[in-house]
């Protein structure tokens, strides 16, 4: 009964979120939902306090993170991204699939796949469009990006914060395992783009004028430091929160952006909804479904035991969410870094199969006929059959001899 | 005339010394749509819904825009959301003559040197086809021989 009913409740905050009624954030849905989950003592109060406290520093880096992409993007970096893709590829669809490569892999990296999504994406469609290049091959290139190619650092996803606190792992540590798989990863996606995208790509070049754009070199510093900053604020005991906070002041102050403007970019409402998150998965993870969970998963973190937990996570990413997924099977794994970081592939990874996100926000969608998105099309769908299990299977044979050099 | 980016201006050039009324097609893929406002962000966060639309509809002009000029006279315009292949044979129906250009694999010429979508149309557009080369055309020396049991008889 008590697993019903946390699946349930689990099930009505995805749904909330997905539909958004009325506008409404997120956490609307999902904060009344977590309360539930302690009135009804699925969970203990106590509990829920503490996954609280554990989950409160990695959300506030995760809205430190959003605000830094977002000044970035106000500082230029993106359109700079763009002006120079566009020079670099002499009007070439593939130099120019190649380029958005490397600059969506780094932005995915470095400013989290949210950045890709929201603020890379359109540009790279402009910058095909103006040099009458078919932006297909590079638009579907930022989009499995976004997923693929947030397994490098742990800014990249917010999967991968959950992750690196539950697993104790450094910020060097974890780039240092990731960085193999994570370039594994991108070339399995890039050779399977630029064959399935053949025909797009094969339109002669042309050449328009392209408009010079300034480096920002301001933001861009900013950003590099912030980024080294990260790597050396963990082993001096400070939380990387701080660091990327530091960097987005920095450039609040050059950009003169107000503190309500700033307050409202570091989306507090999607904030509050991954804390009451926790909660109600907390409480899945502690009924029945979290044992089936437990004795389907693998406890070992060899070669078999790696595969194993990725498919599963890819698995449960697709049938309820990436954020779910996660929360849901870390506690099963923070014994073993390795299994922690085959979750994440699995996690990562497996959204690009049903380009929603998942399958439960593709069954709200349909259910409630919501407007305004386009379909899903079969391109779309034959292509994330063609990436996942090809990204998935490379990706932990990566993450295997990764783990097997470092000794972990 | 089928206006795809990439290709279009060879169409335009193929066009531009024919009689009769000019009617600039373009179709908006939706799986690029798809694509481009799809909501795959932090639990299906994306930009705003209307971002991708205004994109999109922003490119067509400007791709329109550019092919009028450089046909440089009156030109009908035909906007269509869809499979490209499927809504350029549909928009077919009552035209006498379609323009479109090559595409795919043109390094080794054969089955390849057409793409997907331009075989589909190719086959079953209901009125006759121009097909021209995006660019210069094909020298006889990408002639191979003919196979050897030929050469023999």
């Amino acid at each position: 009964m008590s697993t019903a009913i946390s699946l349930l409740l689990l099930l009505a905050v995805l749904g909330f979120a997905v539909v958004r009624p009325r506008g409404l954030p997120e956490a609307v849905g999902a904060v009344p939902a977590a309360v539930l989950t302690v009135l009804a003592g699925l969970v203990p109060w106590r509990d829920a306090l503490h996954e609280l406290g554990d989950l409160g520093p990695t959300v506030a880096f995760l809205a430190a993170v959003l605000l830094l992409a977002y000044l970035a993007d106000r500082s230029g970096v993106f359109r700079f991204a763009g002006a120079a893709a566009a020079r670099w590829s002499k009007g070439s669809p593939r130099r120019l699939l190649g380029l958005v490569f490397v600059i969506a892999a780094s932005v995915t990296a470095a400013l989290s796949l949210d950045a890709t999504v929201v603020l890379l994406t359109p540009v790279v469609f402009t910058t095909a469009s103006a040099l009458a290049i078919r932006p297909k091959p590079h638009v579907y290139a930022c989009n499995h990006l976004a997923n693929s190619a947030s397994l490098l650092l742990p800014v990249s996803n917010l999967t991968n914060l959950l992750a690196m606190s539950a697993a104790g792992l450094s910020f060097l540590g974890f780039a240092g395992l990731m960085a193999l798989p994570w370039l594994a990863v991108i070339a399995v996606e890039y050779v399977i783009l630029r064959r399935f995208f053949a025909d797009d790509l094969a339109t002669p070049p042309h050449r328009p004028p392209v408009e010079a754009v300034p480096a920002p070199r301001f933001a861009l510093a900013v950003l590099g430091v912030t980024l080294a900053g990260f790597a050396l604020a963990s082993p001096l005991g400070v939380h990387p929160a701080w660091v990327a906070l530091a960097g987005a002041l920095v450039l609040a102050v050059r950009l003169r952006v107000g503190v309500p403007t700033l307050l409202r970019k570091a989306n507090p409402g999607f904030c509050v909804f991954v804390l009451a998150l926790g909660v109600v998965v907390l409480g899945v993870s502690r009924g029945g479904f979290g044992a089936l969970v437990d004795r389907v998963a693998p406890h070992h973190a060899d070669l078999l035991g790696l595969l194993a937990m990725a498919f599963l996570a890819a698995l449960l990413a697709n049938v309820l969410n990436n954020l779910p997924a996660t929360l849901m099977l870390l506690p099963f794994t923070a014994h073993s870094p390795g299994l922690v970081l085959a979750v994440l592939l699995g996690a990562n990874i497996g959204p690009n199969l049903t380009y929603v996100g998942s399958l439960a926000t593709l069954l709200w969608r349909q259910i409630l006929h919501k407007s305004g998105h386009p379909p899903v099309t079969g391109e779309f769908l034959r292509l994330g059959a063609l990436t996942v299990p090809a990204c998935l299977i490379v990706g932990v044979a990566s993450l295997w001899v990764s783990l097997r050099v470092s000794g972990v | 005339m089928w206006v795809a980016e990439g290709t279009w201006a060879a169409c335009v050039d193929a066009v531009r010394p024919l009689p009769g009324d000019v009617t600039l097609l373009h179709v908006v893929d939706v799986a690029t749509a798809a694509a481009l406002s799809g909501p795959v962000g932090l639990l299906g966060r994306s930009g705003p819904t209307d971002q991708g639309e205004y994109l999109l509809a922003r490119a067509e002009t400007e791709l329109l825009d550019a092919a009028a000029a450089r046909l440089g006279r009156d030109a009908a315009r035909e906007v269509r959301r869809g499979r490209p292949e499927r809504e350029v044979v549909a928009a077919c129906a009552n035209v006498d003559l379609l323009v479109l250009a090559r595409d795919g694999d043109r390094s080794r010429l054969g089955p390849r040197s057409l793409g997907h979508h331009t075989r589909f149309v190719v086959d079953h557009a209901p009125c006759q086809i121009f097909l021209v080369w995006p660019e210069s055309t094909p020298g006889l020396g990408t002639l191979l021989p003919p196979p050897h049991h030929d050469q023999i008889r």
